[in-house]
């Protein structure tokens, strides 16, 4: 029943440190744009619930074929019922909530798994639906349709990007099977995007009818969305198998990284230890004691912010 | 109750429950960037950090299994890594001509990293949520920098979750129990139904959301969430970061001097 699609949800450790770290990058500079404009507390009620609605929305289903059936993710209806930046917000507290009580989804992961289904399928839904002239109303629940099929595949093609740049898989292995099984799962979402539509579009025109935002409202979105996906798509045109980190090698950064490290332990802060097994012993201790120290001064920056 | 509405929190007084929510926070970030920041290979690191997820959870009275149960749920991920000792190029230590698959040792390396570090991640963040009630943790989302608006937000999905899942559930069984087993004409037409019952649970939705601003707004709200808090670092606090720390400094030097 509450069978979130789990291909969705990243879990920590299968995206490369790097990678995960340009995510949440790319996701707080969105979020940061985002509250901008939703700048107003007094829609926090109404979005908080309608956070939930989009949460229970997940629940319901119908039976497509012998086993399967239809299910949300929510973006594209969150994006057509709220607005893409409100909708963005909405999907976020979602996901958040679902890694934070929940466990779908790791928590270094949540910068790419916010930036899919938060971000990506509320801007790519929003984006097809008024393309379609979606607002005017007799083809609403047919721009619907596209706009949740487009959001689920949107995302699904981020997260295999975010996979075969980290080294998880190889692309050619990820894009087909993700896409594949998204196509379908697609179809579900639309479906039901279109049915939620329909029955507003009949029960409550006004629900429907909200005011048509220019393209500047949207333009630091799609920049950032275009930044995030060029960044995808750079280490994977350098070569597979190892993504960002052979880019990182190309700019002798990893090697250096290492050195650096080996160095600083070797070189500096042992000398004239000969004893391999003596100086390995001194190397850890010596990590240990610096990461101590930085653990020691994140307490004491906690504890004044108690006083 | 459906599997994924159960929250994760799992009550007790061991020493983790007991711990300051932003240094179980802090801890558990810091223990899952130092597993994926370990290069591949680094089993010993590995080892050592799982060491200190188990005894965590077996000292704090969770039992040593607690947080392995949680871990089946990266498995599709997990199907995915499992390509890698096909995919990458290196050291071939078997081979299948015939059907044109070998497997690389470094592909073989890295698979097994890569599995071995998101099961100990699983596994962080499954202490952290099972010893921290969610309140506890907006709180030290909050004090350790994520902004008031996004905490007050999930404050607030998370009140009204379970009420809009109930009433979703409700309509489902409302539906099996109209439809007496059959499933309607076709397709469009159910997939229509559950649009429907999308499109009810929205209006229901906003019109409580109209009803919750309303009593807020009676009861003084004015667009800030005030937290009593209660809760000051002491120093088993400082000691528990500090400890901890040092361990991944330790485990992160081992990998480096090994690579």
């Amino acid at each position: 029943m509450f069978l979130s699609p789990a291909a969705m949800h990243i879990p920590d450790g299968f995206l490369s440190l790097p990678v995960a770290l340009v995510g949440w990058g790319l996701t707080l500079a969105l979020l940061a744009a985002a509250l901008r404009r939703a700048n107003a507390p007094s829609q926090l009620p109404f979005m908080g619930v309608l956070a939930a609605f989009i949460f229970a929305a997940q629940a319901i289903n119908f039976p497509v074929a012998a086993g399967t059936s239809g299910h949300l993710i929510g973006a594209a209806l969150a994006a057509i019922l709220l607005g893409p930046w409100q909708g963005m917000l909405a999907m976020t507290a979602v996901v958040s909530v679902q890694a934070l009580v929940f466990q779908d989804g790791g928590l270094l992961a949540l910068g790419w798994n916010l930036f899919n289904m938060g971000a990506l399928a509320c801007f790519a839904g929003d984006w097809i639906y008024r393309r379609l002239g979606a607002l005017q109303g007799r083809r609403a629940p047919a721009a619907a349709f596209l706009a949740g099929w487009l959001s689920v595949m949107a995302a699904a093609t981020a997260t295999s990007l975010q996979l075969a740049a980290s080294g998880t898989v190889a692309p050619q292995l990820v894009l087909p099977a993700m896409l594949g099984v998204h196509a379908l799962i697609g179809v579900g979402e639309g479906l039901l995007t279109a049915g939620a539509v329909a029955f507003l579009r009949a029960a409550q025109p006004t629900a429907l009818a909200r005011p048509a935002g220019t393209f500047a409202d949207r333009r630091t979105a799609y920049l950032l969305l275009g930044l995030g996906l060029a960044l995808l798509l750079t280490p994977l045109a350098s070569g597979f198998p190892d993504g960002l980190e052979r880019v990182a090698e190309r700019f002798a950064f990893d090697a250096n990284a290492r050195a650096l490290g080996i160095g600083l332990l070797r070189d500096y802060a042992l000398p004239g230890v000969s004893n391999p097994a003596l100086a390995a012993a001194l190397a850890v201790a010596l990590g240990a004691a610096l990461l101590a120290g930085v653990g020691w001064l994140l307490a004491r920056a906690l504890a004044r912010a108690d006083s | 109750m459906h599997i994924h509405l159960a929250d994760q929190y799992h009550p007790g007084s061991g020493w983790l429950h007991q711990l300051d929510p932003r240094v179980k926070v802090i801890i558990c970030l810091g223990f899952i960037l130092t597993a994926s920041g370990l290069p591949p290979g680094s089993w010993l690191s590995l080892a050592g950090l799982f060491l200190i997820a188990l005894g965590a959870a077996w000292s704090s009275g969770l039992g040593a299994t607690f947080a392995l149960r949680r871990s089946l749920i990266a498995l599709p991920f997990a199907l995915a890594a499992l390509t890698l000792p096909f995919t990458t190029p290196g050291e071939r230590l078997l081979e299948w001509p015939a059907l044109g698959l070998a497997v690389s040792r470094p592909g073989l390396i890295r698979a097994g990293s890569l599995l071995l570090r998101a099961w100990l991640a699983v596994q962080a963040a499954a202490l952290l949520l099972g010893t921290t009630r969610f309140r506890e943790l907006l709180w030290a989302l909050e004090s350790v920098g994520v902004p008031a608006m996004i905490v007050s937000l999930l404050g607030l999905t998370y009140r009204y979750l379970f009420l809009l899942a109930d009433e979703a559930l409700h309509m489902l069984r409302a539906r099996r129990a109209r439809s007496a087993g059959g499933r309607g004409p076709g397709m469009r037409w159910r997939a229509g139904a559950a649009g429907g019952m999308l499109g009810t649970l929205f209006l229901r939705a906003l019109d409580r959301s109209q009803r919750v601003h309303a009593a807020m707004l009676s009861r003084g709200y004015d667009g800030r969430a005030r937290i009593l808090q209660t809760r000051r670092l002491l120093p088993s606090d400082t000691w528990a970061l500090t400890l901890a720390f040092a361990g991944y400094g330790g485990l992160i030097a081992a990998a480096l001097m090994a690579a």
